[in-house]
């Protein structure tokens, strides 16, 4: 004991310089995260052995051995032969180059097709300046607003020297992104409604009403909602009556969306304390301003959270809406591998897609967790 | 609540029932039902609307309404189906039928692998072991953020681009792995293998009694017997018993490869798995987060109090950190297994044959739109409840039981 006491004095200084290798540095981090036991050794090397295999052989696959264009002939039409004798080996990215502005774009006037690409920036610039806290105040309604009519001004055209484009000419990104951002943006305030419908106490009917509503809803795929808007929505209207088939599918995301939000609501509405609704009676304001006023603001903010992660779930359900037929960002992925040319490319395809689908949900992730840390910091205090 | 001190909003609000109603705007009452009336009248009023419209519609289409059509031949093909079926007598009611067990099937054996897979990588983002908490996080992280129907197609063209059965991935002679799916071997069914099936069922149920005779004993006299000697005799043994008395049969149907293809053995269709694999990897990536946040939730002082009884690191896992997660596990874990089932319903997408693509078959062939879109919703809401229904009960069975 006081060999070692006798060393350490002796060390003193150097050891206050710098710790020993055992305890601090990348020697100790090493030891204490990856070779902690014989077990954790084991795992190490195994899983450093299999993800040093992948790697190398994606990049392999994705760089080195990749075919980034192929030859046309005269007619126009590519020569994949290249990229079928790679197949395994290589990817196929000439098919992306080839076929990107078909699937971010659909069939929309191939000349016009800066359209779209202003609207998906204009839903990009939406989505950023919703996402700044500065301008959580009620100002951020009138940008919606403003916003929405532009994009529907570009989209359709028909006004200001722009030609007219129907929405069956529509597909791609701009379809997921409007069925998404229609889809919240009516989905919400109704979601807001049927939550405090399923709270109140007043009115019993209305309440069995919103619990119908959201039980029913929640208990089926949104696959049978959609089959529903596509089969049976046209025997729901009068006769001579046809609602196209964009706003059938965004009725049946938006029904769907609301049920499910309406619960992340509720959740909301039931972890405010009980004084603060009294208070508001107490003050003797009506329903509608205490509702308003005290109750929905401090809801809602507790429930950021949950509500961006439903956002997320709902950007990714909108790719459901190929399966009635619709082109959005994914049945374009699709469209473009039906050519018989680039037919068994899939895997390269399907990565773009998935590439696309990640940076939005990324994002969004992201977003809500620095959000989440940012409001649990005030909560604490 | 000692009874005494009566809040007197709660007092007006019991007593409201009694209170004359008066018939003035000014009355809360008064302004309940009206507003309830105004309401639910407007409700009944676009359904009435919408129901005419329906019945104009189909009227002038010639549709008659009713489920007379389930017993008319249905004459679809389907691919794979648990119960016999031919496509050249049996009725649409059959046809519906096979889409729900096919439903069934696959829902069930998603949920059982996305709960294993999912509690392993749950529990492996808690890993000291930083490459194995990083690596699951990096899985989790990305699948939740593709779209299932994404990656169902995406495995969907995988398992299409597999090679010819002539060049199949294989594992020994038994299992091979081509384009037309998972061929396994299958085994020759002998009477002697239900006996011995149901040797099994006797030998869970006696294995459950004797549990319970144990811990009522132990409760009574303090003294515990041991249980898994009597468990393994009676879950093994029994079953492993009965079936040599009665011979041992066990013979393989060997899948064999003869000319283009494969004959006998099991086959698992690309359709099937490219649906399952989907299933289990997206749910899985759900419920590893549930099960880590369950754990998470539990507090550190639970187990160092358990240590600090000198238990077991496995005990204290049982016996304290486990019930406790559970808690917090059971009510996302059930809408999770919820999900799957509702998810499952992506299958006609990629031509798997489940209730949604048959009735879907079905209200093209027969124009009988309504009652095939009731029946998916009746389906779908009858799994939905009953599924909620046993994880409710089964979560009040772990609940913390309040004083």
């Amino acid at each position: 004991m006081s060999q070692t006491a006798a060393t350490a004095d002796k060390g003193y200084t150097a050891a206050r310089e710098r710790p020993p290798s055992s305890v601090a540095g990348p020697v100790a981090w090493l030891r204490t995260n990856l070779f902690s036991s014989w077990l954790s050794t084991a795992v190490t090397l195994l899983l450093g052995y299999l993800i040093l295999r992948v790697v190398i052989s994606f990049i392999s696959w994705a760089l080195l051995h990749a075919i980034w264009s192929v030859p046309y002939n005269a007619q126009g039409q590519p020569d994949t032969s290249a990229c079928i004798d790679a197949r395994g080996i290589g990817a196929c990215w000439a098919i992306i180059g080839n076929k990107y502005r078909l699937i971010l774009f659909g069939r929309y006037p191939y000349a016009e097709q800066w359209r779209p690409a202003i609207c998906v920036v204009l839903f990009l610039a939406l989505y950023v300046v919703s996402a700044i806290r500065a301008f959580w105040r009620p100002v951020l309604v009138l940008i919606w607003i403003a916003a929405l009519a532009v994009i529907g001004v570009l989209m359709w055209g028909g006004t200001l020297g722009l030609r007219y484009v129907p929405e069956d000419e529509w597909g791609g990104l701009p379809i997921t992104l409007i069925l998404a951002t229609f889809g919240l943006a009516f989905a919400f305030p109704l979601s807001v409604l049927v939550a405090l419908g399923r709270r109140s106490r007043t009115l019993p009917a209305v309440r069995m009403l919103c619990v119908l509503y959201v039980e029913l809803i929640r208990g089926v795929p949104l696959i049978a909602l959609l089959f529903m808007a596509s089969v049976m929505f046209p025997l729901f209207m009068p006769e001579g009556v046809n609602v196209n088939k964009l706003l059938r599918a965004q009725i049946a995301i938006i029904l769907f969306a609301a049920a499910y939000l309406a619960e992340v609501v509720r959740g909301g509405l039931q972890a405010l304390p009980k004084g603060q609704a009294e208070a508001a009676d107490a003050l003797g304001l009506s329903y509608w301003q205490k509702t308003g006023v005290i109750i929905l603001p401090q809801a809602l903010r507790l429930v950021i959270p949950p509500l961006v992660n439903t956002f997320i779930g709902f950007f990714k359900d909108t790719s459901l809406v190929l399966i009635v037929g619709m082109f959005d960002l994914l049945m374009m992925g699709k469209v473009a591998l039906s050519d018989p040319p680039w037919q068994s490319f899939s895997t390269e395809v399907y990565l773009m897609l998935a590439v696309i689908y990640i940076a939005f949900c990324f994002a969004m992730s992201k977003y809500s967790r620095g959000l989440e840390r940012e409001l649990g910091r005030a909560h604490r205090r | 609540m000692s009874g005494t001190i009566v809040d007197p909003r709660m007092a007006a609000a019991r007593a409201a029932p009694k209170r004359r109603l008066r018939l003035s705007w000014s009355d809360p009452l008064f302004r309940a039902i009206v507003w309830q009336v105004v309401i639910i009248g407007l409700a009944v009023l676009l359904a009435w609307y919408l129901i005419g419209n329906t019945n104009r519609n189909l009227a002038a289409r010639h549709i008659a309404t009713g489920f007379a059509f389930l017993g008319r031949v249905a004459g679809i093909p389907i691919g794979e189906s648990l119960i016999p079926y031919n496509p050249a007598v049996d009725t649409f009611g059959r046809a519906l039928l096979i889409g729900v067990l096919n439903t069934l099937e696959v829902s069930a054996i998603g949920i059982v692998a996305a709960t294993i897979i999912g509690t392993l990588v749950g529990i492996g983002r808690l890993s000291g072991n930083w490459l194995l908490a990083r690596l699951t996080g990096f899985y989790v992280e990305t699948v939740r953020d593709i779209p299932l129907l994404l990656q169902l197609l995406f495995w969907y063209a995988l398992l299409h681009n597999l090679p010819q059965p002539r060049q199949s991935l294989r594992v020994g002679d038994a299992v091979f792995l081509s384009n037309r799916g998972l061929k396994l071997p299958l085994l020759n069914w002998e009477p002697a293998h239900g006996w011995a099936l149901l040797a099994l069922v006797a030998g869970a149920v006696g294995t459950v009694l004797w549990n319970r005779h144990v811990r009522r004993r132990q409760e009574a006299t303090g003294i515990r017997s041991p249980v898994w000697p009597v468990a393994l005799s009676l879950l093994i043994g029994l079953p492993l018993a009965v079936w040599a008395l009665l011979g041992a049969p066990l013979s393989w149907d060997m899948p064999a490869l003869r000319g283009f293809n494969f004959q006998g053995g099991g086959t698992i269709s690309p359709e099937f798995f490219a649906l399952l694999l989907g299933l289990v990897v997206y749910t899985a990536a759900y419920i590893a987060e549930v099960v880590r946040s369950g754990i998470q939730a539990v507090s550190l002082g639970q187990r160092e109090a358990g240590s600090a009884l000198g238990l077991h690191r496995g005990t204290i896992l049982r016996r304290i950190v486990l019930p406790q997660a559970l808690r917090v596990i059971i009510p996302p874990l059930t809408s999770q297994y919820l999900n799957l089932t509702k998810n499952s319903s992506l299958a006609v997408a990629i031509g798997f044959q489940d209730v949604v693509s048959i009735a879907n078959t079905t209200l093209n062939q027969t124009g009988q739109a309504i009652e095939g879109i009731a029946y998916i919703m009746a389906v779908y809401l009858t799994i939905s409840l009953s599924i909620s229904a046993f994880m409710n009960w089964y979560n009040n069975h772990v609940a913390l039981v309040g004083r």
